[in-house]
């Protein structure tokens, strides 16, 4: 693969459009159309960075959102967004991205930002060693996240499983009836 | 929502390829060992076969070939098949121990216990993700404003 800097740079641009146009405009299904437009960009920026497995989960995921919230939004009788932003909420998110940014700045620059695609930690090089002969599993990304980091899995998991229970008990309109208690209700 | 769906024109080419789609979504749950993909990305591809078939032909008939109970029933016992091959391999072990006959990479039935950890998260992330798109879109049947005035009211 040659030199896919151009095509990043591009595609970065877009997304950072894309985001300001879901921010300022007025009506709410633009907003979760231009959201989506980013989410696809990720997901062909992924592509291009060589990581096949992370561009099929953010596209199904990102058409899964846009059917969601798009199903969510024209239930609603009046699409556009008639308040007026906060401005004490948009100085003070300002003044938190400001010290993100300067904190991280802090951290990197005594030791300088490492090259780019190189690891941040060592233990990575074990599983691109070992992924093989380790676990049998062709695709690194599958022995990674379900052998060496099977934790991780499971803690994504339980999370998954408990906020799908969350939103199934706090969201569902039509209350169940016990078998019992039919003729009461 | 109207519970007949859409025309007859969607319903015939929802029909046509929801198979496909199951098929695809399974595809990727058991070559996520071998080919990129995996449990999560090939759950949500089924799940979107399943919310095809829902907006196709109404909740009736979508509930009538997957139960919500069903689903839910699915929905754990997927998350528990996960944590029992975790446990799995406290029996050779540690935790997540991959314990299970491993076979020659590269062929399907490979890498021991990721196949079947990928088979119960697919299992678990289509049916979830299921519920949820029929908790947000299809359980309310009448408008937000209208809910908000019976609440007021």
């Amino acid at each position: 693969m040659g030199d896919i800097t151009p095509q990043l740079y591009t595609l970065l641009a877009f997304m950072v459009i894309g985001s300001i146009v879901a921010i300022e405009t007025r009506n709410l299904l633009s907003a979760v159309i231009s959201v989506s437009a980013v989410g696809f960009a990720a997901s062909v920026a992924f592509l291009f960075l060589g990581a096949p497995d992370i561009a099929i989960t953010q596209l199904v995921v990102e058409v899964l959102v846009l059917i969601i919230l798009i199903r969510g939004t024209i239930l609603l009788d009046n699409t556009a967004i008639e308040t007026h932003r906060d401005t004490l909420a948009v100085v003070s998110s300002l003044i938190f991205f400001g010290l993100l940014l300067g904190f991280g700045a802090m951290i990197f620059g005594s030791q300088g930002f490492p090259e780019f695609g190189a690891p941040l930690m060592r233990v990575s090089k074990v599983y691109v060693q070992t992924g093989l002969p380790a676990t049998y599993a062709a695709n690194i990304v599958a022995s990674v996240i379900l052998d060496f980091r099977g934790y991780d899995t499971l803690g994504e998991a339980t999370v998954l499983f408990v906020s799908i229970l969350a939103a199934l008990t706090l969201l569902r309109r039509e209350g169940k009836v016990r078998t019992g208690e039919a003729a009461t209700a | 929502m109207k519970p007949t769906g859409m025309t007859v024109i969607v319903k015939t080419i929802t029909d046509f390829v929801v198979g496909f789609i199951v098929l695809f979504g399974a595809y990727i749950v058991l070559y996520g060992h071998i080919t990129p993909g995996g449990g999560f990305s090939g759950g949500v591809v089924i799940a979107c076969a399943f919310i095809l078939v829902m907006l196709g032909h109404g909740r009736d008939v979508a509930f009538e070939r997957l139960g919500e109970r069903t689903a839910s029933i699915l929905d754990s016992t997927g998350a528990l098949a996960f944590l029992v091959i975790a446990w799995l391999g406290v029996w050779g072990g540690y935790f997540f121990m991959n314990v299970l006959v491993k076979g020659t990479p590269f062929r399907l039935l490979s890498s021991g216990s990721i196949l079947a950890n990928n088979l119960a998260i697919g299992l678990k992330v289509s049916t979830s993700l299921f519920l949820v798109f029929s908790a947000l879109a299809v359980f309310r049947k009448r408008s937000f404003r209208a809910l908000l005035e019976d609440d007021l009211t």
